[in-house]
């Protein structure tokens, strides 16, 4: 066929049954399926079979995790250079949010696919590639400056606690991503929240006077790292020149990949486009979310319209890309507008009557991936009783 | 027309090769084999032995649990061979043609002047019961069963499958004939389900003692187990029997001439064979008898739609209620960068992660690569697009998969055969073999519930 096909079949052999290498089959099967489609036929029943596959599907939602992705880097650099007080041009702050995002990545898939393999392999199984896209999004919802070596551990956690225990992808009750945001969270609170931690560098500058790509010259005198979500009203939000424009384009302090809603947007477009995601899901939970800030407003318990819940925090981030979770999420249709309602009216119930914890959306999400298959069962309950109500 | 059954849901397949309505030629056939797996859970009995000298209508072998159920030969000549397989386990029954098609007289019959019991002898010894299937499960009827309804559809949406209107033409007296005995046999209610665009012009419109229906929709919708879903659906201790349009032309027959006649156009279909017509052949056909239509290179031969028909090989025979033969090249290459290519043009998919959506008028020349590798159940939204009925296919199949009765009586077990969910077996990204797991499922149901 071509050069690289004989190569692999030269060399399939060492790693196959009988062969010197035949405890890395799972991994060298990994890395063969990723160049080449196997040339398995159907045995059984149907004979044809759609030419889509995980790997397709996944490779579909990282593409539409990118916006969001590429917004982060430039924000990581922006939100630094303010900060700072330097003047930096669109690649430099480009050239250092990719400084630091990239050992976030380096991180999260060398431990969680580290893990996922040597699981396949104990398993004797192939590789299923679900942590292609939990390891995509685990940067992207943490704060920049998190530690690397909490980060490792939180996705240790994830993906063996989380995902390998109950039989490895397709198998989880919570969405793994979360899982690891759980983990830093409830583990290492210090190092996961409070005004300091959105903000390259100034973790680092604090403790240690200095940092790299600091300039000298220190942080700027009055600048507050704090997220719109830790002042949310809208006398905190004047204080920090926050507009709800800012909070929709998304140059604001935050986790990587969760500030920006418009890029956050052009995924869900994406998404719903391809109908991998369920559009059911997001939109149900917005209306939650619109609603219980609605009633907040008019309860007195906030006085931002309920709009500014759908553009701070993670809500957005979390409504395309992970409540929309295929295995997590429900699975019955009717099923999927109360998963998505609820996650919505809790996350926003959590902002805004918790004073210890601002943001409420990995909380909700993960909650609900808990309840998601009791809301299923109720549907179907419901659901064949009534057909069988029809029928009789 | 009244009452048309629209269905949103459901997948019609862009696939090369459908027959064009003409008729190639007539098969002589060489040697025909009956085979005992083409029916669900049977346990044969042998009643030939090689050497016996048979005519079309005499028994070959009988059901063991139910001995009065009896298959027959479809041509005169003798037998040739007994083949078997693991375990003795009786594989089929060959007839050597000897070009007579001389057949055992059954006399001609009137509906009119005939009991209930009589049309029930008639059918079981001519062997033509056998094309009588009871549902739940898709067994062969029993004889002792009362069904609550009897089921034809009227038409076929499966990929290129054969043209009902076509095969049937002119047949219309047999229908009939064959729609009033059964009605009369069993007392039940005739459904007759037809396309809502052409059912008009079927052969089977305008028939007497039967009740239409209309549907409108992608495949599955022609499948019987659809359209009993939304006529009348099965509940739990219910029996409803299903006949193919084209066995029901037999029954007319025997009934009309007093003979056996399991003759029938078969479509020859597929992107990789050689002619796209039909032939006109007999249940149990060999293959080898239209080898001029089928490539010397790697294909595979399937009695059937590419859904959910069989896997013969250039050595076989085609089943029992097929009207179809789909011919698809082997899948068995490495394609570099598959997934990740963006448009990846010669395949097609349903799913919107590809671009076949823009093209729909396309066909394809699909193989049998599975184009991935096999996963659990992660994205289970999709298969409720491409199945018209209102269950929890996800649900259903892991109930399957893990053989909980409970559970699948729950989730719609006694509705559906494997080939009403192929659909989504074809959709699924995980690649898991849904047509095995539900087939699996109601083998279970027949030993625990017997």
């Amino acid at each position: 066929m071509n050069k690289l096909r004989q190569i692999v079949d030269k060399v399939k052999p060492t790693f196959s049954e009988g062969g010197k290498f035949a405890w890395l089959h799972s991994t060298f099967d990994a890395f063969e399926t990723f160049m080449f489609v196997p040339n398995t036929v159907a045995r059984k029943g149907s004979h044809v079979r759609d030419c889509v596959d995980l790997k397709r599907l996944l490779i579909i939602v990282v593409l539409s995790l990118l916006p969001a992705f590429c917004f982060g880097v430039w924000n990581i650099g922006d939100q630094h250079s303010i900060a700072f007080g330097l003047d930096y041009s669109f690649w430099q702050k480009i050239g250092y949010g990719l400084v630091r995002i990239i050992p976030l990545y380096l991180v999260s898939y060398l431990v969680g696919l580290g893990i996922e393999f040597a699981g396949a392999q104990i398993k004797g199984e192939e590789v299923s590639e679900g942590y292609l896209v939990s390891g995509f999004i685990i940067p992207l919802i943490v704060p920049v400056d998190v530690p690397l070596w909490t980060l490792a551990l939180a996705v240790a956690f994830a993906v063996i606690i989380g995902k390998e225990v109950f039989g490895g992808s397709g198998m989880n009750i919570w969405n793994p991503a979360l899982l690891a945001r759980a983990f830093l969270f409830f583990s290492y609170p210090t190092k996961m929240s409070g005004d300091t931690v959105w903000t390259g560098g100034v973790n680092r500058y604090l403790a240690e006077g200095t940092c790299w790509f600091d300039g000298g010259k220190g942080i700027v005198d009055g600048w507050s790292g704090a997220t719109p979500l830790a002042n949310a009203s809208l006398e905190g939000l004047g204080q920090q020149g926050i507009s709800a424009l800012d909070l929709f384009i998304g140059n604001v302090g935050g986790a990587v990949g969760e500030t920006s809603v418009i890029a956050i947007l052009i995924g869900a477009v994406i998404l719903v486009g391809t109908g991998i995601a369920s559009w059911k899901i997001m939109v149900s939970s917005v209306a939650g979310a619109l609603l219980v800030g609605w009633l907040g407003q008019i309860g007195g318990a906030t006085d931002l319209p309920c709009y500014y819940q759908l553009l701070m925090g993670g809500f957005a981030f979390g409504t395309v890309f992970m409540a929309t979770d295929p295995v997590t999420s429900a699975q019955t249709e009717t099923g999927k507008w109360i998963y998505g309602f609820l996650i919505g009216a809790l996350c926003v119930t959590v902002r805004l009557f918790n004073p210890g914890y601002p943001e409420g959306m990995m909380l909700a999400i993960l909650l609900l991936n808990t309840f998601a298959p009791l809301i299923d069962h109720c549907v179907i309950e419901v659901s064949t009783k009534h057909h069988n109500k029809k029928i009789a | 027309m009244s009452n048309i059954i629209k269905l949103r849901k459901g997948l019609d397949l862009p696939l090369e090769g459908a027959a064009e309505k003409k008729v190639l030629m007539e098969v002589n056939p060489d040697v025909v084999a009956l085979k005992p797996t083409d029916f669900k859970g049977l346990v044969p009995k042998l009643l030939v032995k090689e050497g016996d000298s048979v005519k079309a209508g005499t028994a070959l072998f009988a059901d063991k649990m139910c001995p009065e159920i009896q298959f027959t030969s479809p041509v005169s000549g003798t037998v040739q061979s007994v083949i078997r397989g693991e375990k003795r386990k009786l594989l089929a029954v060959t007839v050597k043609a000897d070009g007579k098609m001389e057949a055992e007289d059954f006399g001609k019959h009137k509906t009119e002047t005939m009991s209930a019991q009589d049309i029930k002898t008639l059918l079981l010894k001519s062997g033509l019961w056998a094309s009588i299937i009871q549902r739940p499960y898709g067994i062969v009827a029993k004889p002792d069963a009362t069904p609550k309804a009897i089921f034809i559809s009227g038409f076929n949406t499966a990929p290129n499958a054969a043209s009902v209107s076509f095969s049937l033409e002119g047949q219309q007296k047999y229908l009939q004939a064959a729609v009033s005995a059964l009605a009369k046999m069993t007392g039940a209610p005739v459904h007759v389900s037809l396309c809502a665009k052409s059912g008009k012009n079927s052969p089977l419109a305008g028939l007497n003692n039967v009740e239409y229906h209309y549907f409108e929709g992608k495949h599955p919708a022609g499948n019987v187990g659809i359209q009993i879903h939304h006529i009348c659906p099965i509940r739990k201790g219910e029996t409803v029997w299903t006949v193919s349009p084209v066995m029901l032309a037999s029954i007319g027959k025997l009934l009309l001439e007093g003979r056996v006649d399991m003759s029938r156009l078969v479509a020859i279909t597929g992107p990789e064979a050689g002619a796209h017509a039909y032939v006109k052949a007999t249940a149990g056909m060999a293959i080898s008898d239209i080898a001029a239509y089928i490539p010397e290179n790697n294909v595979r031969i399937i009695s059937g739609d590419v859904l959910s028909g069989t896997n013969v090989g250039r050595e076989g025979y085609l089943g029992f209620q097929d009207t179809q033969i789909s011919i698809i090249a082997e899948g068995d290459y490495y394609e570099m960068f598959g997934w990740m290519n963006p448009i990846r043009s010669k395949q097609f998919s349903a799913s919107r992660s590809y671009f076949s959506w823009l093209c729909p008028k396309k066909k394809y020349n699909m193989d049998t690569n599975i184009h991935g590798g096999v996963r659990a159940f992660m994205f289970n939204n999709i298969y409720g697009d491409v199945l018209p009925m209102h269950i929890f296919p996800v649900y259903l199949c892991k109930a399957c998969m893990t053989s909980d009765i409970d559970k699948m009586e729950k989730y719609g077990i006694y509705e559906v055969l494997p080939e009403d969910l192929a659909t989504c077996e074809y959709v699924c990204p995980s690649k898991i073999e849904w047509q095995s797991y539900i087939s699996a499922g109601i083998d279970l149901m027949l030993k625990e519930m017997a």
